[in-house]
């Protein structure tokens, strides 16, 4: 099952050091430094921003959409994220949501309102469905990633509902402008993650979004736009329930289950799931986790600090209203659970064959046992066993470790003045 | 392949480790997610059990194309009664164990049920041998 990942972050290989400082913080061992440069192994990427995060020459990039994308559509409309509010101080949400409208979208849609109906399908879902627990939200699709790759016996936990952007996206195409020619949906995003989901979708065959805009592209012009807007349109619509989304524990507060937790960074999220698999919270119904630190206000295309960007969200979400829905089916005409089912990427497997990826096992065990154990990166592995993988699958040799290098370099070395001492002494060089 | 581990009595941040360093094993040599769902349960709750119970131990696991075994010795206190320690609810545990979310008896009777055979070898004041076996595919 070797689905082609088109994945958002990618290198900058003129930027690149080939420091290693990334591959130790990337969540699947993903990334390796071959010839002075790193390489992400595509199909163990999950975009969760951590090597962007990382990096300190910047080398790491998210791609999204480029902003001229828009032409291609007649009628477009702009998908704000709720963390996308927050990277604005002082600002009124419906000057952000007018401001989109002067920059040339013709319309906007909350992701927020979105959320507010996620949240109650998924209290509806907690209330009625007896899935294996705790449930765990699909909102974050590098969350969804990393289950995927790492702990896919947790797959069947993963809450089956459509994420926000995706809601929104079919409200607006199938209930608010049904007939529309032109019409093009743009999301307005915090992370790498939701544009890869957009191209690779999970849960569904294809996306219903057009296009996705990185918050800090736009930010730039939109900022000059909301200094000249006095009187903005009433647009804002999307209550605290949804606002809260955009930050953490926002969620889990919507979703208001009473035995929940919510999790941000994505080692937290890792020392969570690892703990679900060996069932230490059976007792615990529902999970918010989201890879960024501090939730979606913290994701690698948003331009504010996340810290402040989060209490800012608090606030505005504080002041708006509970809109007080109760019903998920009140606002959308369709179903918005899964249409597709996930499974699992097996990406870490040695061999198709056990018997064969057992003896694998044991090689790279015997190999492990012979490197330094200092993880410290030189070889261009993340670790001295992800070394120990890669030589044994062939991908790497063991002198790619120094101090193998070093010791095999003093063998030789020995092997050299020995060969000197047993010169022919015929002659005497010395006394000439 | 074989793994071997060493766990002290006093540091419940390790208990576990056994158990995850398995999970990836397990996944790297293909074995069947549900099959790797059970053995990382049983094990836990037997490390757990070594380390809160029996004072820390030794684990050893050996996995073939057909099955996987695990066996974990502790020189601990023993277990007096198996048959009771084996009743759902049973637990010994401290106030301070229960506190940290441990000890609500439902330990040996998880390892039996996700296990396809389990024997526990004790002897009071001697220490405790739990043998772990569980097929794949
Ligand atoms: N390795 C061990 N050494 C000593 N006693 C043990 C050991 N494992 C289990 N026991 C005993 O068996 C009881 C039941 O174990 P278990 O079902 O895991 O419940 P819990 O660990 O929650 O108490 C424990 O309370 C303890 O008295
Ligand atoms: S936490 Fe939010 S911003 Fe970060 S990767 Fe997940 S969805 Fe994207
Ligand atoms: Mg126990």
């Amino acid at each position: 099952m070797s689905e082609e990942y088109l994945h958002s972050v990618t290198l900058d290989k003129d930027l690149c050091k080939g420091c290693t400082n990334c591959i130790s913080h990337c969540p699947t061992e993903a990334i390796r430094v071959r010839d002075g440069k790193a390489m992400i192994i595509s199909n163990r990427c999950i975009d969760c921003g951590q090597c962007i995060r990382t990096c300190p020459s910047h080398a790491k990039k998210a791609v999204s959409d480029p902003l001229d994308m828009l032409n291609k559509y007649t009628f477009k409309v702009a998908l704000p994220a709720p963390s996308f509010y927050a990277q604005f101080k002082n600002v009124p949400i419906d000057t952000v949501l007018t401001a989109l409208k002067k920059i040339g979208f013709d319309d906007v849609y909350e992701v927020a309102s979105a959320a507010e109906i996620a949240s109650i399908a998924t209290a509806e879902l907690l209330e009625k469905v007896k899935s294996p627990r705790p449930m765990i939200s699909s909102s974050c699709p590098a969350v969804v990633r990393l289950i995927q790759v790492r702990f896919p016996s947790l797959i069947e936990h993963v809450i089956k509902i459509q994420t926000p952007m995706e809601i929104a996206a079919r409200i607006v195409k199938n209930q608010i402008y049904p007939d529309k020619r032109g019409l093009g949906v743009f999301f307005i995003s915090p992370c790498p993650a939701k544009v890869t989901s957009v191209r690779v979708p999970l849960g569904n065959e294809k996306s219903e979004v057009d296009g996705v805009i990185a918050q800090k592209d736009i930010y730039p012009a939109l900022r000059k736009i909301i200094k000249t807007i006095d009187k903005p349109e009433h647009l804002s619509k999307a209550s605290s329930l949804g606002i809260r989304w955009g930050h953490s524990d926002g969620e889990s507060e919507a979703v208001n289950s009473k035995k929940s937790i919510s999790v941000d960074g994505i080692d937290h999220v890792i020392r969570v799931l690892e703990q679900i698999e060996s069932e230490d919270f059976h007792h615990i119904e529902f999970i918010e986790a989201m890879a960024c630190p501090g939730g979606c206000v913290g994701g690698t295309l948003t331009v504010e600090n996340p810290f402040i960007a989060r209490s800012r969200l608090k606030r505005y979400s504080m002041a708006c209203e509970n809109r007080g829905i109760k019903d998920s089916d009140q606002l959308t005409e369709f179903d918005i659970s899964w249409t597709k089912e996930i499974y699992s990427h097996p990406v870490l497997k040695l061999s198709e064959n056990m018997s064969e990826a057992i003896k694998m096992m044991d090689e790279i065990e015997k190999i492990d046992a012979e490197l330094p154990g200092l993880d410290c990166g030189s070889c261009g592995a993340p670790t001295c066993h992800s070394l120990a993988e890669d030589i044994v699958t062939g991908k790497a040799q063991k002198t790619d470790c120094i101090f193998i290098l070093r010791d095999e370099i003093k063998k030789v070395a020995g092997q050299m003045a020995e060969l000197e001492r047993r010169m022919p002494q015929t002659r005497n060089f010395d006394k000439r | 392949m074989q793994l071997n581990f060493s766990i002290p009595g006093d540091d419940m941040d390790l208990a576990g480790i056994a158990s995850s360093t398995l999970k990836k094993k397990l996944q790297q040599i293909g074995v069947d997610n549900s099959v790797i769902k059970r053995t990382v349960v049983a094990l836990y709750e037997a490390e757990i059990n070594m380390v809160i119970h029996g004072g820390g131990g030794d684990i050893t696991i050996n996995v073939t194309p057909t099955e996987i075994q695990c066996e974990l010795v502790d020189h601990g206190p023993g277990i007096a009664d198996v048959n009771l320690a084996m009743q759902e609810g049973y637990s010994t545990a401290t106030d301070a164990i229960r506190e940290m979310g441990f000890g609500a008896g439902m330990g040996l009777p998880n390892i039996q049920r996700n296990s396809d055979h389990m024997e526990i070898h004790t002897v009071p004041g001697e220490g405790t041998t739990v043998k772990i076996m569980i097929k794949i595919g």
